[in-house]
């Protein structure tokens, strides 16, 4: 199979690969790029473990061919964190309100959360549910990943009003 | 000058046990730097899959590696006849049997794994799979778990089949049947259910399903053959019991094998055994001397790794007009799969299916289980079950809501008479277990109070008669469940991995010159915090700020011997090896403390962190400042240093338990169930981290939703597995999820060194009998008496159907 | 270049019917052609008594359209019944309606609101109504070297009643049965009626009779229930994870019934 180049912008990063027509995105990240916080939970596209934002969309990078993403911009839980290395509000608040356990589907789960909060700054418990549909977690039951989710909007409010 | 911190600032510095502290593992879950098995790139590393079996019962003619050899990036096509010089096509299971590695003649279930491809990378590793080809004969299938012992049911294991036992379970009574295990005093127990005034039986069946967690099992293996040593990084639940099988079976010694468990993305019982996967990792790098990568898709994960469950319980129990419970029975019938690589004791094939008398003073019962061979998957225990517990509970609770309708009672109030009371503990049961603490009255009435459980009766009829007169098409049911459940496995006289090793755990605890320590595990967490929390039993034992303490567990060569995490076993059997290796650190350290102040041990007294002598309180010596007097200045004597090890054998199991209220609404023409609340109690003794026990409890439950509400893998007469991908197989989303109401009370437990007991799998244990028991008494008013799990639509529809309440 | 490569080149839209099924290896075409830069195909326009949506108009946008919210507002309450918010990002309405798959929700809705839709090729142009194009499970009116490049629907009259009520396992799922209903109300008569099921058939189906059955009636128990009688009528579902056939049969009706008295009440 030829290759093909693919260069596009990751967490800010301009970056290149080669690979196959065929190869996914989460692949692209994951073995290419060394980006292995996006995760694989399924083979159906229904997990979201493996969710990034691609040009301003939240995407199943497992459903998504790495050459579509070719000139985009893509983020991901690597790439939330300020460049002085202070935490975005979202990560903090699911460790204040233990919104993780074993982790395996907090990187989709956090940067499906931010553009759940860039489409509704203020959601309601129900949006908030229904704005994380598309992510799957085995060990929290939710509760706590919509506490935390809430509170990290409350909080970008707030100091959104404060400047 | 100096202000000296008060006590509350000093015992807050600790963060110790009771406190919720924050997660350590947290930021590097949140910042995407987790280091997951399949997050590891070595360099030369290369990719494992499966081919596998379309069919659940056939022999395998022959098998074609030449086009898959062909295809490019693939570096070798393995199969039985390549392990058989070696004889790894079997390996031993962790209940007693083998299973085998690659199929070898012929294969058992769909999905069964027949050969292994290796190549360059996973998709060239997926295009050899798909490249190779075999050919197979199929066989008539046994699906049927009740048809297994039938005459002329088809032999499904001829690699066993003059075997006149598995696992040292005792006689066969037919090729496909497995063991037959029994406890209780059958004689007592007729004579009991003779005597009744009243008797209930009922057929309760809890299906097969699976812990799903959201990564799958995975491993990479490397052989250095230089140094003749091998690593394997895996989602080993129990890496000590990996490393001592791996020993067992291949020519390499104990100590050149190192296995290491990593972050683990969940694990809820499904990462206990030793998958093919593994050993054909190993396989494949001991023969290629690269590392090998092994990750299994999610169809794959579900199809063919332990499922859980599939018990078919008759159950029986024998009463008193006035509701006292005088005997319980049950006959079980318990599908294994094609191999039986049930994890459990090698004493006991059925786990803890004796707690089966659960928090009731029931004075007789008697239970068989009969394991069988199916065309299914092997497994067994798996999924937050405490070893069969979940079945156990889940037939007892019905059995008493079963019983209640009979006498016309209501479910709590029969429940409330047949609890042990509290001044009837250390309460031996039955069947011989000793439940050592608990004041269930308190926690049930504690329960009802809470969420208002007369009024909710009182509204239930009231929707019932509007139902009756057609002004309402919604259906309320009130499910209970009061459950007691043993975890904690287990005392080694009792209790052992493989016939070789027993139950126990261990800690191992250095203290650094600078007052600082490390503490090494034989558990492992999958995402239940022990970072966190070890560190918080430690910090309270010792003195040392929580935050001071660095935690490690999953590196065989360095953690002292465990056997994992599993079955709630690390709070019980790993946090009192902490406790009590932090004690021998403090009574050392006491020992030290007394010679540097120039005092008699007894003249001293503890306080929070710090000695003091007794009568004269400045003069003190802060934990930090005898560590580092430990490294320069001890007794005659006494060694430098400050450590300590504990291998820790428990005298007995603990006995967390519960109570639990759940509250639905199921529209009757559609069979939908609206959840419409769930409380939660939970007694788990001393309560170590109350944020950490609220976020178990919320999984526990979401698990236990899923399972009453939705989950079932399922084969049809072919054998062909149904349901095994996220398409169908019910994981809930947000949206579907409950919300949660928990609470608590606290009995420590007596024979721990702090109290506590364990609560990781009371939520399944408890969870799975309240949703049920809930759906159930939707219809019981209506001549419903009970209908299986689980509960989707479609079958409430027919039950309501059935009932007459359907156009 | 749909046509110059035949039947071996699949046109790659939201991807998110073709590419899950490449990695169960239950399609593997040699080529996929990417849509994703066609801006002609990403128009919605709303006036002159139509709305015209373009084939590569996402889910999410079709949510998110204010003109779209005004004017025929079923389309959104059909959208957020679809997947989740990822695939719905990805997930165009050319792909729902194009492929033929009788799980998808777009086809009956399409047939509810009597769209019609513009195929395209080299050879030019021509327009197939929804209530014409499915014919079978992945069997359409598009021939080899066609691509539907255009939605059609005729604005639904001011003060329109709607709703689409679709029985699912969970969210995310395909409809256990669904149904997409449009009235017209005059106090509580209604005028006419536009009923279409979903996922209990080969095809999306359009409940011609039931419809009909409605046109000029008083909505009661009884019409609403003769309706949704003669709905179930028209239904062939397969007996799967969501239900038996018979389950799902009457699970139709039950959607009609709910989606029938949901549009009148949001009828003025």
């Amino acid at each position: 199979m030829a290759k093909t180049k693919v260069s596009l912008t990751v967490n800010g990063n301009e970056v290149e690969a080669e690979v196959d027509s065929r190869t996914l995105l989460i692949h692209l990240l994951r073995e290419h790029l060394n980006i292995t916080g996006p995760h694989i939970g399924c083979d159906t596209s229904h997990c979201g473990a493996c969710t990034v934002d691609l040009n301003g969309k939240s995407v199943k990078s497992c459903t998504v061919l790495a050459v579509q993403a070719q000139d985009g911009q893509v983020l991901t839980v690597e790439g939330m964190a300020n460049a002085d290395g202070t935490l975005h509000p979202l990560q903090q608040a699911f460790m204040d309100n233990h919104g993780l356990q074993c982790g395996f589907c907090t990187p989709g789960m956090l940067i499906r959360a931010q553009r759940l909060l860039q489409e509704n700054p203020n959601p309601t418990e129900d949006e908030i549910r229904a704005g994380i549909s598309g992510n799957l977690c085995r060990c929290t039951g939710y509760q706590n990943i919509v506490k935390a989710i809430s509170a990290a909007a409350q909080q970008m409010n707030m100091k959104e009003a404060a400047e | 000058m100096n202000e000296q911190p008060s006590r509350k600032e000093r015992e807050a510095a600790l963060e110790g046990i009771g406190t919720s502290r924050k997660r350590v593992e947290d930021p590097r879950f949140t910042q995407g730097k987790g280091n997951y098995v399949d997050d590891i790139k070595l360099p030369d590393m290369v990719h494992g899959d499966f081919v596998r079996s379309p069919y659940a019962h056939a022999r395998i003619k022959k098998i074609n590696k030449d086009a898959a050899l062909a295809v490019p990036g693939v570096l070798a096509v393995l199969t039985a006849d390549d392990l058989k010089p070696f004889n790894l096509h079997y390996m031993p299971t962790l209940a007693g049997d083998v299973q085998a590695v690659l199929a070898d003649e012929k294969v058992l279930y769909q999905m069964q794994e027949v050969a292994f491809v290796v190549a360059t990378d996973r998709y060239a590793a997926a295009d050899g799979v798909e490249a190779v080809e075999v050919e197979y004969d199929e066989l008539e299938p046994v699906i049927d778990p009740f048809k297994a012992m039938d005459k002329d049911a088809p032999i499904l294991r001829e690699d066993i089949k003059d075997a006149k036992e598995v696992g040292g379970h005792g006689p066969r009574k037919h090729p496909n049947h497995i063991w037959t295990w029994e406890a209780g005093d059958q004689k007592a127990t007729d004579k009991a259910f003779k005597d009744a005034d009243v008797t209930v039986k009922e057929m309760v069946s809890y299906q097969r399903c699976h812990a799903s967690p959201m990564e799958t099992a995975c491993c990479v293996a490397s052989f250095d053959k230089i140094n003749g040593a091998l690593t394997v990084w895996g989602t080993f639940q129990a890496p000590h019991v990996v490393r001592t099988v791996a020993a067992l079976i291949s020519p390499l010694p104990e100590h050149k094998i190192r296995i290491i468990s990593p972050d683990i993305g969940g694990g809820f019982g499904n990462k206990v055994g030793v998958y093919p996967g593994y050993i054909m990792a190993i396989a494949a790098t001991v023969v290629l001397g690269i590392p090998v990568k092994w990750v299994e898709d999610r169809i794959e994960n579900l199809s063919a790794t332990a499922f859980a469950r599939d018990y078919h319980m008759a159950g029986e129990l024998s009463a008193t007009k006035d509701g006292k419970i005088t005997g319980l029975r049950c006959y079980t019938l318990a599908d294994h799969g094609a191999f039986d690589a049930c994890v459990s004791a090698s004493k006991f094939p059925a786990g803890l299916f004796m707690i089966c008398t659960n928090s009731y003073d029931i004075p007789n019962a008697f239970v068989s289980v009969d394991g069988v061979y199916t065309n299914k998957t092997p497994g067994g225990v798996a999924y937050r079950c405490s070893l069969r517990v979940t079945e156990a509970i889940y037939m007892v609770e019905r059995m008493v809501d079963i019983l209640a309708q009979k006498l016309g009672m209501d479910p709590a109030e029969l429940r409330m008479k047949n609890l042990i009371k509290p001044d009837q503990f250390p309460y031996t049961t039955t069947f011989g277990l000793q439940y050592d603490s608990g004041d269930y009255p308190a926690a049930f009435k504690k329960a009802m109070k809470s969420v208002g459980y007369d009024a909710l009766r009182k509204e239930q009829a009231k929707k019932l008669e509007d139902f009756k007169a057609g002004k309402s098409r919604s259906l309320m049911g009130i499910g209970v469940c009061t459950f007691t459940e043993i975890v904690g496995a287990g005392p080694s006289r009792v209790c052992d991995i493989v016939g070789l090793v027993g139950t126990f755990d261990s800690c191992e605890v250095r203290v650094h010159p600078t007052g600082v320590a490390i503490a090494r595990f034989g558990t492992k967490s999958q995402g239940q915090a022990h970072e966190t929390t070890y560190a918080q039993i430690l910090s309270t034992e010792m003195g040392i700020p929580a935050a001071d303490i660095e935690i490690e567990e999953g590196d065989t060569d360095t953690a002292p011997y465990g056997l994992g995490t599993w079955g709630s076993r690390s709070t019980p059997v790993g946090g009192a090896a902490c406790a009590n290796a932090a004690r021998k650190v403090r009574a050392k350290a006491q020992k030290i403390a007394a010679h540097v102040m120039e005092v008699s041990e007894k003249d001293l007294e503890w306080d929070i962190d710090t000695f003091r002598v007794k009568g004269a309180p400045d003069k003190a010596m802060t934990m930090k400042e005898v560590a580092l007097a430990a490294y320069s200045n001890v007794p005659e004597g006494l060694e430098l240093g400050l450590e300590a090890v504990e291998y820790y054998d428990p005298p007995n199991f603990t006995f967390p338990y519960g109570a639990y209220i759940c509250v639905v609404d199921i529209d009757a023409d559609t069979g939908e169930t609206a959840i419409r609340s769930f409380y939660a109690l939970d007694d788990c003794g001393t309560r170590i981290n109350p944020m950490i026990i609220e976020g178990q409890v919320h999984g526990g439950l979401t698990e236990a939703f899923a399972i009453a509400m939705g989950q079932i893998i399922d084969y049809d007469e072919a054998g062909n597995v149904i349901g095994a991908s996220f398409l169908d197989y019910f994981i809930p989303t947000a949206v579907e999820t409950p919300i949660w109401t928990t609470d608590h009370t606290v009995t420590p437990c007596p024979h721990h060194p702090i109290g506590a007991k364990g609560v990781g799998e009371s939520p399944n244990v408890g969870g799975v009998p309240a949703f049920s028991n809930a759906v159930n008494d939707a219809f019981a008013a209506l001549g419903g008496v009970h209908t299986q799990m689980p509960h989707t639509a479609p079958r409430v529809w027919e039950h309501a159907k059935e009932l007459g309440l359907v156009a | 270049m749909l046509s110059e490569l035949g039947s071996d080149c699949r046109p790659l839209a939201g991807g998110h019917s073709i590419i899950p099924m490449m990695k169960l290896r239950l399609a593997a075409p040699e080529h996929l052609v990417d849509l994703g830069g066609i801006d002609e195909l990403r128009d919605i326009s709303v006036g002159g008594g139509s709305i015209e949506i373009g084939a590569m108009v996402t889910q999410h946008e079709l949510l998110t359209s204010a003109e779209l919210g005004k004017a025929c507002p079923i389309i959104a309450e059909t959208s957020a019944l679809i997947a989740d918010p990822q695939v719905r990002y990805c997930g165009t309405l050319g792909g729902n309606v194009a492929n033929g798959d009788p799980g998808n929700d777009m086809p009956g809705l399409m047939q509810c609101l009597n769209a019609t839709y513009v195929l395209e090729s080299s050879g030019g142009a021509r327009e197939v109504s929804a209530r014409e194009f499915y014919h079978g499970v992945y069997d359409t009116a598009l021939s080899d070297g066609e691509m539907l490049t255009l939605v059609r629907i005729p604005t639904p009259p001011a003060g329109h009643g709607y709703a689409y009520s679709k029985l699912k396992r969970k969210v995310g799922d395909y409809a256990t049965a669904a149904a997409g209903v449009i009235v017209s109300m005059s106090g509580s008569t209604c005028q006419s009626a536009s009923i279409a099921l979903t996922n209990v058939g080969d095809t999306a189906l359009y409940a011609a009779d039931a419809s009909e059955s409605l046109a000029g009636a008083e909505l009661n128990d009884e019409t609403i229930g003769r309706a949704a009688s003669l709905a179930e009528g028209i239904t062939s579902p397969v007996t799967d994870m969501r239900g038996s056939e018979e389950y799902r049969k009457k699970m139709a009706g039950v959607m009609v019934t709910r989606a029938i008295r949901l549009a009148a009440e949001r009828a003025s």
